[in-house]
């Protein structure tokens, strides 16, 4: 590779690269994101490449292994350029007529689309999809675009042109000051301003100053900066080198969790490619400004994704927060001036760059600026990554891009913003979500995590979830914390097993108050966001399990009972031969009985009886009837036929 | 080092940066209680009961005096209905695993923190960290240390240098609270007994 010395070279790198790509080339793009290699698109790849070569068309076709599309729902998902057709849920006996049929005779495979379920209308290109049509992809929408292993295929696209331009036409007040303007604020979970920190950090005393990507992402559900940093790590890359820049900063660290082997291995080779185009080390574009970037790798711990805990563990210690009350902007990663941003963050720099704060500022609300990342998962029928404007509605979100609730059911909270979080009602959708609102609502942003729930949710049980979670989770080393969450935990724990006690809820709310108020790092300060946000929305069902002992969404195993309706059990055997616990007793023409001694709830009757006969009820609050006498059990059957 | 006005509990306190809101406090005779803090360690800020309200930049705060350095015009207020509230309950969760530890009974009685308010934990230590961080910085052993997180985190002994260093040092046992790290040192030196001597020439 040629070093690039000057914003001049790397253009007629561009160009070079340019004239050898024939846009009208067709090009097969493969998403070999994590979640679609968890779908098998690495034996499609290997099918591809074989079919490719079978049918002699080496020459006439370009493949490409790209990063996460976003619709994972339908993974693995092919897009054929240049006409962008889109094909979903793609398996290996699939390629040889994708190969036959739409590359070499241009011909749709009709079943290979996307379906739109409300009007069964088959989409042809992807940008038609609603999933994606609904969607501003600014900072996401290259990853179907580059092989992550290619920094070429990152130039073509204007790759570094924004390193260059802050490098050789703006001083690094300029580059600051641009930041500051675009209003970018920090996308991994408090939303503080990152121009802010930015300068802060650079008028910190100290010669040398640390810039941090945070990779640390932990909350459940989410996985949006591992898709960026696995599909698209060049543009972390530039815009950390960009943040230096601006900062004064000549080191960096990628903090990276070791569980994201692709991510990991994907930004290794991205700092050995741009090393050696000169766009990292010495003299960067010939503008005299050095700067090295190292990966460290995180040893898988959420309290790590906190920025002082991390700062730690980069130094070598156990990952455990430090007080902040002296901001790690001034005293970080060893007592130094530190930048921390997560992946989006940095991967939004280039874009404000290249084209200006005012156009990123025109997009979002009053408050939160430009577009956000969002992991859309749970009970939702197109599940998936997806970047919308800030101040979108949860409603557009979830019912325009993520299609609905799955089986007709009906919605009934989200929880955003992860563990840290809070649930948001039905009442709620039609709420912009930015950073503010989500705060006024008792959630947060978050890095952006989305987990939709359904009617069947129960939400003492989903607070538990995430205090169980937390209290994993907790390095422990505070009282309010690793106490408060140890006792809210176990509260919610009575409380989901029917012993909870009347004042529970009031007891929680103080503990939520302590934790809040007392605790070191933001884990503790924000660990009882979900059992505050279900109390004050849900204070409902907290009721009905303390008081009346019945879980209303028929979840919390110890208030539910299973019971077959003899009116309606046409006593087909189904059930009684499923049942593991041998709880169920009937035979042929003999009505079925569930012995609730032996009844272990794990629900198998309910979802083996058939629809149609709808035999098999959920009880809770309200006891059991008595089986019917053995006497009155035979079912009487006119047999068939007369 | 420059001198800092601030007011704790609407006296007029001179301080020096980099002091932090205990010293400052203290140093003038105010008290505030502690259980993780010890003039011979760097400031932890585990425990939270020196936990304090400032206020500072029109905004009020609760933040750990430990920890919190000194600055100019702070307002500080070491006692008020949130403060109490504050450490009578972080004192009841502490009292859950140390109901009987001899220090913590002045503090209860003080902020009417109930004992018996959460049920009876297994564990007595809580996890001050005073027993690690003396080892650790003080002594340079290390010979103690936590393992695990979260609700599992615990203090152990290492066998490996507990079997060499504590025997005769035992300096970390004073300054436990609770009985927690007897019955650990205890426990680790069950384990370490001494096992009957592997001959090499017995074996098949």
């Amino acid at each position: 590779m040629p070093r690039i010395n000057s914003p001049a070279e790397l253009e007629e790198l561009r160009k070079g690269i340019l004239s050898k790509r024939d846009p009208n080339k067709p090009c097969i793009t493969l998403c070999s994101g994590t979640a679609c290699h968890a779908s098998g698109s690495e034996e499609v790849a290997a099918s591809i490449e074989e079919e490719i070569k079978k049918q002699g068309l080496s020459a006439k076709v370009d493949f490409r292994k790209t990063g996460c599309h976003g619709f994972c729902e339908k993974g693995p998902i092919i897009v054929i350029h240049p006409e962008k057709i889109c094909y979903l849920q793609i398996e290996p006996k699939d390629v040889p007529e994708i190969i036959s049929q739409t590359i070499k005779e241009k011909k749709v495979i009709e079943r290979l689309l996307y379906t739109d379920p409300g009007t069964n209308e088959k989409i042809i290109h992807e940008f038609e999809i609603p999933f994606y049509k609904n969607q501003e992809r600014l900072v996401f929408g290259s990853n179907g675009e580059i092989d992550p292993a290619s920094i070429d295929d990152y130039l073509a696209l204007g790759g570094y042109s924004a390193l260059a331009k802050a490098l050789s036409q703006m001083t690094s007040e300029q580059v600051l000051e641009e930041v500051k303007k675009s209003n970018l604020r920090g996308r991994g979970g408090g939303g503080f301003p990152a121009g802010r920190k930015w300068e802060e950090c650079r008028n910190a005393p100290g010669e040398i100053k640390y810039v941090i990507v945070n990779a640390d992402e932990g909350d459940p559900g989410a996985y949006m900066d591992r898709s960026l940093l696995e599909g698209n790590p060049h543009s972390v890359l530039e815009g950390l080198t960009i943040g230096a820049y601006a900062i004064g900063s000549h080191e960096g660290y990628i903090y990276v969790r070791q569980e994201y082997p692709l991510a990991v291995e994907n930004v290794g080779i991205a700092i050995q490619q741009a090393r050696e185009y000169g766009f990292l080390g010495e003299n960067i574009f010939g503008s005299g400004f050095d700067f090295t970037i190292k990966v460290h790798r995180g040893a898988g711990a959420f309290v790590s994704g906190e920025s002082s805990a991390l700062m730690t563990a980069i130094e070598g210690k156990v990952g455990e927060p430090r007080p902040k009350y002296i901001h790690t902007a001034v005293k970080g990663v060893r007592d130094r001036p530190s930048c921390l941003n997560n992946v989006e963050t940095w991967a939004t720099v280039p874009l404000i760059i290249s084209k200006g704060a005012d156009w990123f500022a025109q997009l979002g609300t009053e408050g939160s600026k430009g577009t956000k990342i969002f992991s859309l998962v749970g009970k939702v029928n197109n599940t998936g990554l997806v970047e919308v404007p800030m101040g979108i509605t949860l409603r557009d979100i979830i019912y325009k891009l993520g299609g609905g609730i799955p089986g007709g059911k009906r919605f009934k909270a989200v929880q955003t913003g992860g563990p840290s979080g809070g649930c948001i009602p039905e009442e709620q959708l039609d709420m912009k979500v930015d950073f503010d609102e989500l705060a006024k609502a008792g959630s947060m942003m978050g890095s952006g995590g989305m987990i939709v729930m359904d009617e069947d949710t129960c939400m003492v049980d989903v607070a538990r979830y995430f205090l169980d979670f937390l209290a994993d989770e907790s390095c422990g080393k505070c009282v309010p914390c690793r106490e408060g969450i140890r006792q809210m935990l176990k509260i919610l724990t009575n409380i989901s097993k029917g012993k909870g006690k009347e004042d529970d809820i009031e007891l929680l709310e103080e503990l939520s108050e302590v934790t809040r108020d007392a605790s070191l790092c933001a884990l503790g300060r924000t660990a009882a966001n979900p059992v505050l946000s279900t109390i004050r929305y849900f204070r409902d069902e907290y009721e009905a399990h303390i008081k009346e002992k019945r879980c209303p969404a028929y979840v919390c195993k110890a208030l539910i009972s299973y019971y077959i309706d003899p009116e309606k059990c046409q006593a087909c055997m189904i059930c009684l031969r499923q049942c593991p616990a041998g709880a169920i007793a009937g035979g042929k023409s003999q009505i079925h009985v569930i012995d609730q001694e032996k009844c272990t709830k794990c629900g198998t009757c309910f979802e083996v009886c058939p629809p149609r006969f709808g035999a098999v009820k959920k009880i809770s609050g309200e006891p059991v009837p008595p089986p019917i006498p053995e006497e009155a059990r035979m079912i009487a059957r006119e047999s068939k036929g007369k | 080092m420059s001198e800092i006005t601030l007011q704790i509990d609407g006296r007029k306190v001179e301080a020096k940066e980099g002091m932090t809101i205990l010293e400052a406090a203290q140093s003038v005779g105010i008290s505030i209680p502690t259980l993780c803090h010890h003039e011979k360690l760097e400031p932890y800020g585990a425990c939270r009961i020196c936990t304090v309200e400032i206020e500072a930049r029109g905004r009020t705060n609760l933040v750990a005096a430990c920890l919190y350095p000194v600055e100019q015009n702070l307002v500080v207020r070491t006692r008020s209905e949130k403060v109490d509230k504050t450490r009578k309950v972080l004192l009841e969760l502490i009292l859950a695993h140390a109901p009987d530890a001899a220090e913590l009974q002045d503090l209860a009685q003080e902020y009417g923190a109930d004992k018996a308010r959460f049920e009876k934990e297994s564990s007595f230590c809580i996890l001050c960290g005073l027993c690690v961080r003396y080892c650790a910085e003080v002594k340079k052993k290390n010979a103690i240390g936590f393992v695990d997180r979260g609700v599992r985190r615990e203090v152990i002994f290492i066998p490996e240098i507990a079997s060499k260093e504590c025997w005769n040092c035992k300096e970390c046992f004073p300054l436990c609270p609770t009985e927690a790290l007897q019955a650990t040192f205890l426990l680790t030196k069950a384990l370490m007994s001494p096992s009957p001597p592997c001959d090499p020439e017995s074996e098949e």
